[in-house]
Protein backbone atom coordinates (compact mmCIF):
# COMPACT_ATOMS: atom_id res chain seq x y z
CA UNK A 1 0.00 0.00 0.00
CA UNK A 2 1.60 3.58 -0.73
CA UNK A 3 1.61 6.15 1.54
CA UNK A 4 -1.26 8.53 -0.39
CA UNK A 5 -3.37 5.67 -0.04
CA UNK A 6 -2.44 5.98 3.99
CA UNK A 7 -3.43 9.19 4.63
CA UNK A 8 -6.77 9.24 2.75
CA UNK A 9 -8.05 5.28 3.09
CA UNK A 10 -10.21 5.57 6.64
CA UNK A 11 -11.09 2.09 6.70
CA UNK A 12 -7.99 -0.14 5.57
CA UNK A 13 -8.90 -3.53 5.88
CA UNK A 14 -6.37 -5.97 7.41
CA UNK A 15 -6.02 -9.12 4.95
CA UNK A 16 -6.41 -12.75 6.56
CA UNK A 17 -2.84 -13.45 5.72
CA UNK A 18 -1.63 -10.78 8.54
CA UNK A 19 -4.27 -11.43 11.30
CA UNK A 20 -3.07 -15.83 10.57
CA UNK A 21 0.38 -14.65 10.90
CA UNK A 22 0.01 -13.05 13.79
CA UNK A 23 -2.25 -15.30 15.68
CA UNK A 24 0.32 -17.82 15.01
CA UNK A 25 3.06 -15.70 16.33
CA UNK A 26 1.14 -15.40 19.49
CA UNK A 27 0.54 -19.07 19.99
CA UNK A 28 4.72 -19.54 19.43
CA UNK A 29 5.30 -16.53 22.20
CA UNK A 30 2.75 -18.41 24.43
CA UNK A 31 4.71 -21.67 23.88
CA UNK A 32 8.52 -19.73 24.40
CA UNK A 33 6.88 -17.78 27.60
CA UNK A 34 5.83 -21.24 29.23
CA UNK A 35 9.37 -22.70 28.07
CA UNK A 36 11.39 -20.39 29.43
CA UNK A 37 9.71 -20.37 33.07
CA UNK A 38 11.22 -23.57 33.39
CA UNK A 39 14.73 -22.70 33.19
CA UNK A 40 15.91 -20.99 36.18
CA UNK A 41 16.75 -17.29 35.24
CA UNK A 42 16.94 -15.84 39.09
CA UNK A 43 15.68 -12.18 38.36
CA UNK A 44 15.32 -12.72 34.50
CA UNK A 45 12.40 -15.12 34.94
CA UNK A 46 10.30 -12.31 35.23
CA UNK A 47 11.88 -9.89 33.12
CA UNK A 48 11.78 -12.07 30.40
CA UNK A 49 8.48 -12.86 31.04
CA UNK A 50 7.12 -9.48 31.37
CA UNK A 51 9.24 -8.68 28.23
CA UNK A 52 7.01 -11.24 26.01
CA UNK A 53 4.29 -10.28 27.23
CA UNK A 54 4.78 -6.40 26.33
CA UNK A 55 5.42 -7.91 22.72
CA UNK A 56 2.67 -10.08 22.29
CA UNK A 57 0.18 -7.30 23.61
CA UNK A 58 2.24 -4.72 21.18
CA UNK A 59 1.16 -7.32 18.31
CA UNK A 60 -2.42 -7.52 19.31
CA UNK A 61 -2.70 -3.81 19.79
CA UNK A 62 -0.43 -2.86 16.25
CA UNK A 63 -2.66 -5.88 14.22
CA UNK A 64 -5.75 -6.86 15.62
CA UNK A 65 -6.63 -3.33 16.97
CA UNK A 66 -5.58 -2.05 13.86
CA UNK A 67 -3.55 0.76 15.48
CA UNK A 68 -0.82 0.23 12.84
CA UNK A 69 -3.31 1.42 10.26
CA UNK A 70 -5.15 4.22 12.63
CA UNK A 71 -5.83 7.60 12.40
CA UNK A 72 -2.75 9.88 14.15
CA UNK A 73 -5.43 10.80 16.91
CA UNK A 74 -6.41 6.86 17.81
CA UNK A 75 -2.27 6.39 17.74
CA UNK A 76 -2.20 9.13 20.18
CA UNK A 77 -5.35 7.94 22.49
CA UNK A 78 -3.56 4.65 22.50
CA UNK A 79 0.23 6.07 23.16
CA UNK A 80 -1.69 8.68 25.99
CA UNK A 81 -3.06 5.69 28.11
CA UNK A 82 -0.27 3.59 28.16
CA UNK A 83 1.48 6.94 29.47
CA UNK A 84 -0.93 7.68 32.28
CA UNK A 85 -0.67 4.35 33.29
CA UNK A 86 2.82 3.80 33.73
CA UNK A 87 2.67 7.67 35.04
CA UNK A 88 0.24 6.92 37.93
CA UNK A 89 2.62 3.04 38.67
CA UNK A 90 5.46 5.75 38.66
CA UNK A 91 4.21 8.01 40.98
CA UNK A 92 2.40 4.98 43.31
CA UNK A 93 5.54 3.07 43.63
CA UNK A 94 7.83 6.38 44.70
CA UNK A 95 4.97 7.08 47.06
CA UNK A 96 5.69 3.48 48.99
CA UNK A 97 8.89 3.11 48.24
CA UNK A 98 10.17 6.15 49.70
CA UNK A 99 7.99 6.09 52.75
CA UNK A 100 6.97 2.43 54.42
CA UNK A 101 8.93 0.13 52.60
CA UNK A 102 9.54 -3.25 54.63
CA UNK A 103 7.78 -1.62 57.40
CA UNK A 104 4.45 -2.61 57.14
CA UNK B 1 -20.55 1.48 19.89
CA UNK B 2 -22.91 3.15 18.06
CA UNK B 3 -25.44 0.67 16.18
CA UNK B 4 -27.53 2.76 14.17
CA UNK B 5 -30.19 1.97 11.71
CA UNK B 6 -31.68 5.39 11.92
CA UNK B 7 -35.56 4.17 11.64
CA UNK B 8 -36.78 7.28 13.47
CA UNK B 9 -35.10 10.23 11.38
CA UNK B 10 -35.84 7.73 8.30
CA UNK B 11 -39.39 8.59 8.58
CA UNK B 12 -39.32 12.46 9.48
CA UNK B 13 -36.45 12.92 6.69
CA UNK B 14 -36.48 15.14 3.76
CA UNK B 15 -34.79 13.66 0.58
CA UNK B 16 -32.18 16.39 0.87
CA UNK B 17 -29.30 14.24 1.14
CA UNK B 18 -28.67 11.31 -0.05
CA UNK B 19 -26.52 8.32 2.77
CA UNK B 20 -26.86 5.06 3.68
CA UNK B 21 -29.12 4.39 6.21
CA UNK B 22 -27.31 3.62 8.80
CA UNK B 23 -25.27 6.93 8.91
CA UNK B 24 -27.19 9.15 11.72
CA UNK B 25 -27.68 12.51 10.38
CA UNK B 26 -25.39 14.75 12.78
CA UNK B 27 -22.77 13.30 10.83
CA UNK B 28 -20.68 14.13 7.79
CA UNK B 29 -20.12 11.20 6.13
CA UNK B 30 -20.11 7.45 7.32
CA UNK B 31 -15.82 7.54 7.88
CA UNK B 32 -16.49 10.61 10.44
CA UNK B 33 -19.07 8.96 12.12
CA UNK B 34 -16.61 5.40 12.19
CA UNK B 35 -13.54 7.80 13.12
CA UNK B 36 -15.95 9.29 15.87
CA UNK B 37 -17.17 5.98 17.39
CA UNK B 38 -14.14 4.37 16.99
CA UNK B 39 -12.14 7.09 19.20
CA UNK B 40 -14.90 6.63 22.00
CA UNK B 41 -14.29 3.03 21.81
CA UNK B 42 -10.25 3.93 22.18
CA UNK B 43 -11.71 6.28 25.37
CA UNK B 44 -13.94 3.25 27.03
CA UNK B 45 -10.94 1.10 26.74
CA UNK B 46 -8.19 4.29 28.53
CA UNK B 47 -10.56 4.01 31.50
CA UNK B 48 -10.83 0.12 31.31
CA UNK B 49 -6.73 0.38 31.51
CA UNK B 50 -7.07 2.27 34.56
CA UNK B 51 -9.77 -0.17 36.14
CA UNK B 52 -7.44 -3.11 35.51
CA UNK B 53 -3.94 -0.83 36.05
CA UNK B 54 -5.16 -0.53 40.46
CA UNK B 55 -4.87 -4.23 40.35
CA UNK B 56 -2.10 -4.59 38.50
CA UNK B 57 -0.39 -1.89 41.12
CA UNK B 58 -1.81 -3.96 43.93
CA UNK B 59 -0.43 -6.73 43.42
CA UNK B 60 3.16 -5.39 42.15
CA UNK B 61 3.11 -3.55 45.68
CA UNK B 62 2.00 -7.14 48.21
CA UNK B 63 3.59 -9.55 46.00
CA UNK B 64 6.97 -7.33 46.41
CA UNK B 65 5.78 -6.77 50.37
CA UNK B 66 4.42 -10.75 50.84
CA UNK B 67 7.54 -11.93 48.51
CA UNK B 68 7.48 -15.64 49.86
CA UNK B 69 3.62 -15.78 50.84
CA UNK B 70 2.94 -14.86 47.10
CA UNK B 71 5.60 -17.18 45.46
CA UNK B 72 4.25 -20.31 47.53
CA UNK B 73 0.69 -19.25 46.73
CA UNK B 74 1.29 -19.12 42.55
CA UNK B 75 2.98 -22.86 43.10
CA UNK B 76 -0.56 -23.83 43.51
CA UNK B 77 -1.35 -22.76 40.06
CA UNK B 78 -1.30 -25.08 36.87
CA UNK B 79 0.80 -23.87 34.36
CA UNK B 80 -0.90 -26.30 32.03
CA UNK B 81 -3.85 -25.27 32.54
CA UNK B 82 -2.85 -21.48 32.15
CA UNK B 83 -0.90 -22.31 29.10
CA UNK B 84 -3.79 -23.69 27.55
CA UNK B 85 -5.67 -21.07 28.46
CA UNK B 86 -3.61 -18.75 26.87
CA UNK B 87 -3.57 -20.46 23.67
CA UNK B 88 -7.84 -20.71 23.42
CA UNK B 89 -8.20 -17.36 24.30
CA UNK B 90 -5.64 -15.86 21.53
CA UNK B 91 -7.10 -18.15 18.92
CA UNK B 92 -10.77 -16.60 19.85
CA UNK B 93 -8.58 -13.34 19.47
CA UNK B 94 -7.99 -14.44 15.74
CA UNK B 95 -11.31 -15.93 15.06
CA UNK B 96 -12.69 -12.44 15.93
CA UNK B 97 -10.42 -10.52 14.25
CA UNK B 98 -11.30 -12.79 11.22
CA UNK B 99 -14.99 -11.96 11.92
CA UNK B 100 -13.89 -8.28 11.56
CA UNK B 101 -12.85 -9.06 8.02
CA UNK B 102 -16.13 -11.29 6.85
CA UNK B 103 -17.56 -8.01 7.82
CA UNK B 104 -15.68 -5.75 6.02
CA UNK B 105 -15.73 -7.93 2.74
CA UNK B 106 -19.25 -8.32 3.22
CA UNK B 107 -18.98 -12.49 3.67
CA UNK B 108 -22.18 -13.33 5.70
CA UNK B 109 -22.24 -16.70 6.60
CA UNK B 110 -18.20 -16.89 7.18
CA UNK B 111 -19.33 -14.08 9.94
CA UNK B 112 -21.77 -16.05 11.79
CA UNK B 113 -18.94 -18.26 11.54
CA UNK B 114 -16.37 -16.39 13.05
CA UNK B 115 -18.76 -15.16 15.66
CA UNK B 116 -19.84 -18.72 16.97
CA UNK B 117 -16.33 -20.20 17.11
CA UNK B 118 -15.36 -16.96 18.99
CA UNK B 119 -18.23 -17.74 21.63
CA UNK B 120 -17.24 -21.19 21.61
CA UNK B 121 -13.45 -20.54 22.52
CA UNK B 122 -15.04 -18.16 25.17
CA UNK B 123 -17.09 -20.50 26.79
CA UNK B 124 -13.94 -23.13 26.87
CA UNK B 125 -11.82 -20.77 28.07
CA UNK B 126 -14.23 -19.96 30.98
CA UNK B 127 -15.01 -23.77 31.44
CA UNK B 128 -10.70 -24.43 32.22
CA UNK B 129 -11.22 -21.33 34.60
CA UNK B 130 -14.17 -23.26 36.50
CA UNK B 131 -12.02 -26.52 36.51
CA UNK B 132 -9.13 -24.48 38.00
CA UNK B 133 -11.50 -21.94 40.92
CA UNK B 134 -13.01 -25.92 41.44
CA UNK B 135 -9.41 -26.98 42.90
CA UNK B 136 -9.42 -23.91 44.41
CA UNK B 137 -12.69 -24.68 46.42
CA UNK B 138 -11.24 -27.92 47.22
CA UNK B 139 -8.33 -27.14 48.48
CA UNK B 140 -10.15 -24.30 50.80
CA UNK B 141 -7.72 -21.68 48.77
CA UNK B 142 -10.43 -19.38 48.21
CA UNK B 143 -9.66 -16.29 50.70
CA UNK B 144 -13.24 -15.49 53.45
CA UNK B 145 -14.65 -19.24 53.14
CA UNK B 146 -12.91 -21.37 55.58
CA UNK B 147 -9.64 -20.21 54.24
CA UNK B 148 -7.06 -23.22 54.95
CA UNK B 149 -3.56 -22.14 55.35
CA UNK B 150 -2.18 -25.81 55.19
CA UNK B 151 -0.06 -25.65 52.31
CA UNK B 152 1.84 -23.37 53.13
CA UNK B 153 2.24 -24.23 56.71
CA UNK B 154 3.23 -27.49 56.16
CA UNK B 155 3.68 -28.14 52.05
CA UNK B 156 4.47 -31.64 52.36
CA UNK B 157 0.84 -32.22 53.68
CA UNK B 158 0.00 -31.10 49.49
CA UNK B 159 2.11 -34.12 47.76
CA UNK B 160 0.87 -32.84 44.35
CA UNK B 161 2.53 -29.48 44.75
CA UNK B 162 5.07 -30.55 47.39
CA UNK B 163 6.85 -33.12 44.88
CA UNK B 164 7.10 -30.30 42.32
CA UNK B 165 8.41 -27.61 44.30
CA UNK B 166 9.93 -28.36 47.39
CA UNK B 167 8.46 -25.66 49.23
CA UNK B 168 9.55 -24.72 52.82
CA UNK B 169 7.17 -24.19 55.75
CA UNK B 170 6.02 -20.49 55.74
CA UNK B 171 6.06 -18.74 59.14
CA UNK B 172 2.31 -18.12 60.41
CA UNK B 173 2.46 -14.67 59.56
CA UNK B 174 3.66 -15.05 56.29
CA UNK B 175 1.32 -17.66 54.96
CA UNK B 176 -1.14 -15.96 57.04
CA UNK B 177 -0.27 -13.30 53.81
CA UNK B 178 -1.16 -16.12 51.11
CA UNK B 179 -4.66 -15.30 51.43
CA UNK B 180 -4.07 -12.43 50.41
CA UNK B 181 -2.34 -13.45 47.28
CA UNK B 182 -5.28 -15.70 46.29
CA UNK B 183 -7.77 -12.79 47.05
CA UNK B 184 -5.86 -11.13 44.50
CA UNK B 185 -5.93 -13.93 41.67
CA UNK B 186 -9.76 -13.98 42.32
CA UNK B 187 -10.07 -10.41 41.94
CA UNK B 188 -7.68 -9.86 39.09
CA UNK B 189 -8.97 -13.74 37.43
CA UNK B 190 -12.39 -13.19 38.06
CA UNK B 191 -12.87 -9.38 36.64
CA UNK B 192 -11.20 -10.60 33.58
CA UNK B 193 -13.45 -13.67 33.33
CA UNK B 194 -16.74 -11.12 33.99
CA UNK B 195 -15.25 -9.26 31.27
CA UNK B 196 -15.53 -12.59 28.63
CA UNK B 197 -19.06 -13.23 30.05
CA UNK B 198 -20.16 -9.98 29.16
CA UNK B 199 -18.72 -10.16 25.62
CA UNK B 200 -19.93 -13.52 25.01
CA UNK B 201 -23.32 -11.77 26.26
CA UNK B 202 -22.61 -9.16 23.35
CA UNK B 203 -21.61 -11.72 20.90
CA UNK B 204 -24.63 -13.76 21.11
CA UNK B 205 -26.48 -10.41 20.43
CA UNK B 206 -24.19 -9.87 17.33
CA UNK B 207 -24.73 -13.22 16.07
CA UNK B 208 -28.69 -12.84 16.20
CA UNK B 209 -27.94 -9.28 14.44
CA UNK B 210 -25.50 -10.59 12.01
CA UNK B 211 -28.06 -13.43 10.81
CA UNK B 212 -30.36 -10.41 9.54
CA UNK B 213 -27.84 -9.06 7.53
CA UNK B 214 -26.73 -6.33 10.07
CA UNK B 215 -23.10 -5.63 10.09
CA UNK B 216 -23.05 -7.48 5.58
CA UNK B 217 -24.20 -4.08 4.31
CA UNK B 218 -21.16 -1.89 4.69
CA UNK B 219 -21.73 -0.88 8.57
CA UNK B 220 -18.83 -2.57 9.98
CA UNK B 221 -19.19 -0.01 13.13
CA UNK B 222 -20.29 -2.43 15.95
CA UNK B 223 -18.23 -5.57 14.75
CA UNK B 224 -14.92 -3.68 14.41
CA UNK B 225 -15.46 -1.46 18.24
CA UNK B 226 -16.52 -4.95 19.62
CA UNK B 227 -13.42 -6.23 18.43
CA UNK B 228 -11.35 -4.04 20.19
CA UNK B 229 -13.06 -4.51 23.35
CA UNK B 230 -12.29 -9.06 23.11
CA UNK B 231 -8.53 -8.09 21.97
CA UNK B 232 -8.51 -5.83 24.80
CA UNK B 233 -9.46 -8.52 27.08
CA UNK B 234 -7.28 -10.57 25.61
CA UNK B 235 -4.08 -8.06 26.45
CA UNK B 236 -5.20 -8.52 30.27
CA UNK B 237 -4.86 -12.24 30.08
CA UNK B 238 -1.55 -11.86 28.79
CA UNK B 239 -0.32 -9.88 31.30
CA UNK B 240 -2.30 -12.09 33.91
CA UNK B 241 -0.78 -15.05 32.76
CA UNK B 242 2.78 -14.33 33.41
CA UNK B 243 2.21 -12.25 36.68
CA UNK B 244 0.17 -15.33 38.31
CA UNK B 245 1.44 -18.25 36.95
CA UNK B 246 4.91 -18.27 35.47
CA UNK B 247 7.31 -15.47 37.38
CA UNK B 248 7.43 -17.59 40.66
CA UNK B 249 8.13 -20.92 39.06
CA UNK B 250 12.16 -20.91 40.45
CA UNK B 251 11.86 -18.60 43.30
Amino acid sequence: MNNEEKEVEHHHIVSPRIYLIIGGALLILTGTTAGVSYIDLGVFNAVVALAIAVFKASLVVLFFMHVKYSSRLTKLTVIAGIFIFLGLIGMTMSDYISRAWGRW
Amino acid sequence: MSDSTATGHALAAEPHHEHPSFQRHHFETVDQQFDATNFAMWLFLLTEVMFFGGLFTAYLILRNWYYPAFVEGSHQLSIFWGTANTAVLITSSFTMAMGVWCAETRRKSALLLCLGLTVFLGLIFLGIKSIEYHEKWEKHHVPGFHYSEQSFLNPSSDPEVYKEYHDAPLAADMANKTELYFFLYFAMTGMHALHMIIGIGILGFMIVRAKAGAYTNGHVTFVENFGLYWHFVDIIWIFLYPLLYLISRHT
